[in-house]
């Protein structure tokens, strides 16, 4: 638990007068509110230093107890004492944002300076809880079919169905797993933004898949067969004679599946690579030098 | 839909504390969908996400209706470029190791 500089987090001078708090306080609120900056962490962490510097500068006796003890708040008896004589103030004339969120998550160093007073609810709306964001890693192989996954949530372990074919950077949406509600309101979701790292052998794009296919030089010039790994499975590529480097083909149906869209496919882009052959022998140079000739 | 998909307007509003005007303005400007339900008038299920959005706009952050239809297009401008970033960063990871 660490001191929270009040004064700091609404950018304001510690003389200052109530008119400049509130000032203060509706500026940063515009700026910081969740509905206004969604999905980024730092401005709603922001936003709840915000309204915890609010509900103790725009409270004159918490103000007055704040700039007593809150530097030394660790120096414990005078702050104890301080702490057991405190009592609940009216909240005339003082405005608290609930943002979607809920209000009473405020910080350890607020909590053991004022109790939980910050619970108290300015407002008997109800609102419903904010939204939790999570960031979930999920490979390329499992991206591509349809599985579960435990997570730990808030103490409680949360069984996900990810369906085959989510996105890197796709959201889904778990009703009910985010923020309590306010004043009896429902609670808020868990977003998880899904990333997706292509892996070291195919790479993706929507639903279709790419992927570099190494052809020694001979098969490229005489033709033949080349098996390559795909995720579903092997696949048998006939190689036509005379293949270039860095042809392209297309594979249909051989990509990704569609995201919640039963037997659909995004198509394999495979490029070949012809690999020119290394360490000659000199047997090797001579006919390759024939050839040379040959063609001139 | 059915009955269940609705809530009357009048009933939402008792729960948040707002009158029925604000939302019927809302909806007359056009940034909520109200629906009639039997000569009731509703909300959709699937507008109190957002009709709970523009209430806190309205109430907490002091934004007109003018402001508050603003806001919402710029945050849907927001979402949308949000989109097409993802999409050209998956593009960029083609040709990058």
């Amino acid at each position: 638990m660490s001191f929270v500089d009040y004064y700091s987090v609404m950018g304001i001078q510690k003389e200052a007068k109530e008119d400049e708090i509130k000032k203060a306080y509706r500026k940063l609120a515009r700026k910081l509110h969740p509905d206004l900056n969604p999905n980024d962490k730092e401005a709603q962490k922001k936003f709840q230093q915000l309204n915890e510097a609010n509900e103790v500068l725009s409270d004159p006796e918490k103000r007055k107890k704040y700039d007593q003890y809150g530097e030394h708040w660790e120096q414990g008896e005078a702050y104890e004492k301080a702490r057991q004589s405190q009592h609940r103030s009216p909240n005339e004339g003082r405005q608290q944002f609930a943002g979607g969120a809920d209000s009473a998550d405020f910080s350890d160093f607020f909590n053991s300076m004022f109790g939980n007073s910050g619970e108290q609810k300015h407002r008997q709306a109800k609102f419903r809880g904010q939204d939790f964001n999570a960031d979930l890693v999920v490979t390329l192989n499992e991206a591509y079919i349809t599985h579960s996954k435990t997570l730990k949530i808030q103490d409680k372990n949360v069984r996900i169905t990810i369906p085959a074919g989510i996105e890197n950077g796709q959201t889904i949406r778990l009703k009910g797993y985010g923020g309590k509600g306010a004043n009896g309101g429902p609670d808020g979701d868990l977003l998880i933004s899904f990333s997706i790292p292509n892996n070291a052998q195919f790479k993706r794009l929507g639903n279709d898949l790419y992927i570099t296919v190494d052809l020694d030089l001979y098969t490229a010039v005489l033709g033949g067969e080349k098996t390559i790994e795909t995720l579903s499975g092997k696949i048998k590529l006939k190689i036509n004679p005379e293949t270039q480097n860095g042809l392209k083909l297309r594979l249909k149906g051989k990509g990704f599946p569609v995201y919640k869209k039963e037997n659909e496919f995004g198509d394999l882009f495979v490029t070949y690579h012809v690999q020119i052959p290394k360490n000659l022998t000199e047997k090797q140079q001579e006919l390759f030098k024939e050839l040379q000739k040959s063609a001139q | 839909m059915e009955f269940q998909d609705f809530i009357p307007i009048e009933i939402f509003c008792q729960e948040h504390g707002v009158e029925v005007s604000v939302i019927s303005s809302f909806g007359e400007y056009g940034l909520l969908e109200i629906s009639n339900y039997q000569e009731i008038s509703c909300l959709c299920i699937n507008q109190i996400e957002n009709a709970e959005k523009l209430i806190r706009l309205y109430r907490e952050l002091e934004i007109n209706l003018q402001g508050i239809d603003v806001v919402t297009q710029l945050l849907d401008k927001i979402k949308k470029m949000q989109s097409e970033i993802v999409y050209l960063q998956n593009r960029l990871n083609l040709y990058e190791n």
